[in-house]
């Protein structure tokens, strides 16, 4: 079975002056698959998601994102991918459906689009209450419900998570990976970071990042049993403990 | 006596309309390590601001160190530590003088005191001239800390330390902290980690600006009011989804590689063989002992309902 390749990268590396921040790494990630992008701090997964986004050219190697070169064709990149941080989430002043056609409109949805999309997404995380109260106001984990669901709004090849779940509560950053499921289950492929071990869990593969270079990416399951243990905390220290570099 | 007393302490914003903390009492003994656990927003930062002397409460007592932190602000200043959750030093100073500044202004000297930092400082040290702004996020965070040390606080407030930190280097954080207590000092720490709770000897769990629950946290896992399984199959987003629709399934959530479940009658067993019979593959199960993270969705329930 040959499965759709949604992001490939080849050497790919950044240098800031005589740093390295990402160091030739070659990867592949599929269709559909929730890709949890692991490291410590200053491992320099920041760097490389970046300019998978299209928003930081490579001082070298190559990569292509949803088909699209990453040197040439940084604009359409940004067409086919979403992309949500735990800082900003949402215009705080606008209201919930302000946002949501705000986003809608960026992305290029026409007005029957956004509205259609509206509404299933008010249905869907049962904001009917919330529509015209200013995002600000929401708590934290529907903010965040929200603005991963605005992430997919138009239906992108990609969605970057970057430490979604940071200090959410445990109830909504599970209800959380729900609506990760149900993303990558329409076809839409997940590139995720978290220091939360057990959310690694939940990802088909992971990447273990550590000084600027991709040290390992397999199943979790396969990781487990190459560092004979039962958790993936222990990988974790396993790798990033032999880290020379520590920064943010 | 104890260090820290709160009572009934009660603080909102926007003309009444937000309530960040809601009426709430605990009290940290002399050299305790006491953790407050909560995602953001369940009013942490407030109460620390209120017990450090920046924040005026609404309504309520609290003192530290026997003082009202109200009428004797000034003096509790000299008194604390605190380190906030956002790095507050200046940037454009360099290591050196951002210690040295905030030991001037408490009248002492970095040498007065240097055997309460030493072993956090001498991991910066090799980077004394460098301003703060250009110090990596694990070195801002060992500055902040020995910058709120340099007075010989007794009570020490630090923040969300953690957030955001990677596992490795949060394991670090936490080891300093064990060598503070050793010192006497007190120490009030906040996390949203749930799995930090075990490395306090007291801990309130928060959410919505009041307390659910306050004791070490070994009791509060005794506390946990049903018996608690794990279990798992070869298809485990398939498994979860199935267990939620079966009637005798009281609670389930994730964690990690296994599910943990609740169940009607206990019947572990018949659950396991009806999961087998719904076709799921390599089915497994086993009581097990739930974590603080269970104990807080457990207690959250409550709170809702």
């Amino acid at each position: 079975m040959t499965r759709e390749i949604v992001i490939k990268t080849e050497h790919l590396t950044k240098r800031f002056g005589d740093f390295i921040a990402t160091n030739a790494i070659s990867f592949e990630v599929y269709a559909g698959e929730i890709f949890g992008f692991l490291g410590a701090n200053g491992a320099g997964k920041t760097t490389a998601m970046k300019m998978l986004c299209g928003l930081l050219t490579p001082s070298s190697g190559s990569a292509s994102i949803a088909g699209f070169d990453i040197y040439k064709q940084s604009e359409k990149i940004k067409k086919s991918i979403g992309y949500m941080s735990q800082k900003f989430s949402l215009y705080e002043d606008l209201t919930t459906l302000e946002n949501i056609s705000f986003f809608g409109g960026i992305y290029g949805l026409s007005d029957a689009q956004i509205k259609s999309k509206s509404e299933k997404l008010i249905g869907q995380l049962g904001l009917q209450n919330e529509m015209k109260k200013l995002v600000g106001e929401l708590p934290l984990g529907w903010k965040q419900k929200l603005a991963f669901s605005v992430a997919v709004l138009h239906d992108p090849k990609i969605v970057f998570l970057d430490e979604p779940t940071g200090g959410v509560d445990p109830v909504t950053r599970r209800q959380f990976w729900d609506l990760i499921y149900d993303a990558a289950a329409r076809g839409i492929t997940v590139f995720v970071t978290t220091h939360y071990m057990d959310e690694a869990e939940y990802c088909d593969r992971i990447s273990m990042m550590v000084d600027g270079v991709m040290k390992e990416l397999d199943t979790p399951q396969n990781l487990k049993s190459k560092y004979n243990t039962t958790s993936m905390d222990d990988v974790f220290f396993e790798l990033a403990r032999g880290a020379k570099r520590k920064a943010d | 006596m104890s260090d820290v007393h709160v009572e009934n302490l009660v603080k909102t914003y926007d003309g009444g309309q937000v309530k960040a903390v809601n009426g709430i009492s605990f009290a940290v003994e002399k050299g305790e390590l006491f953790g407050l656990i909560g995602p953001d927003g369940a009013g942490k930062t407030s109460i620390f601001r209120m017990l450090t002397t920046l924040l005026l409460p609404d309504s309520g007592k609290a003192t530290v160190t026997g003082l009202d932190i109200v009428h004797d602000y000034k003096e509790i200043r000299s008194h604390v530590g605190y380190m906030p959750g956002k790095f507050s030093l200046y940037q454009d100073l360099t290591v050196e003088e951002n210690l040295s500044f905030f030991a001037t202004i408490f009248n002492t000297t970095i040498e007065e005191n240097y055997h309460l930092i030493k072993d956090i400082y001498i991991q910066i040290k090799p980077f004394k001239n460098r301003r703060a702004g250009k110090l990596s996020g694990g070195m801002k965070q060992k500055l902040a800390l020995c910058c709120a040390l340099i007075h010989k606080p007794s009570v020490l407030f630090l923040d969300e330390p953690t957030t955001g930190v990677d596992a490795v280097s949060r394991k670090e954080f936490w080891e300093m902290l064990k060598a503070l207590k050793a010192q006497g000092i007190t120490i009030l720490v906040s996390t949203p980690y749930m799995d930090e709770a075990t490395l306090c000897e007291r801990i309130a769990l928060i959410q919505s600006g009041s307390i659910l629950s306050i004791d070490t946290p070994q009791n509060i896992i005794k506390q946990f009011p049903d018996k608690l399984y794990s279990v798992r199959s070869d298809n485990m987003i398939r498994l979860i989804n199935d267990l939620r629709t079966m009637p005798e399934v009281t609670s389930v959530y994730s964690f990690g590689d296994h599910h943990h479940i609740t169940l009607r009658d206990n019947n572990l067993d018949g659950l396991l063989q009806e999961l087998t019979e719904k076709g799921h593959a390599a089915v497994d199960g086993k009581p097990i002992e739930p974590t603080v993270e269970d104990c807080f969705i457990a207690l959250m329930k409550n709170a809702n309902n």
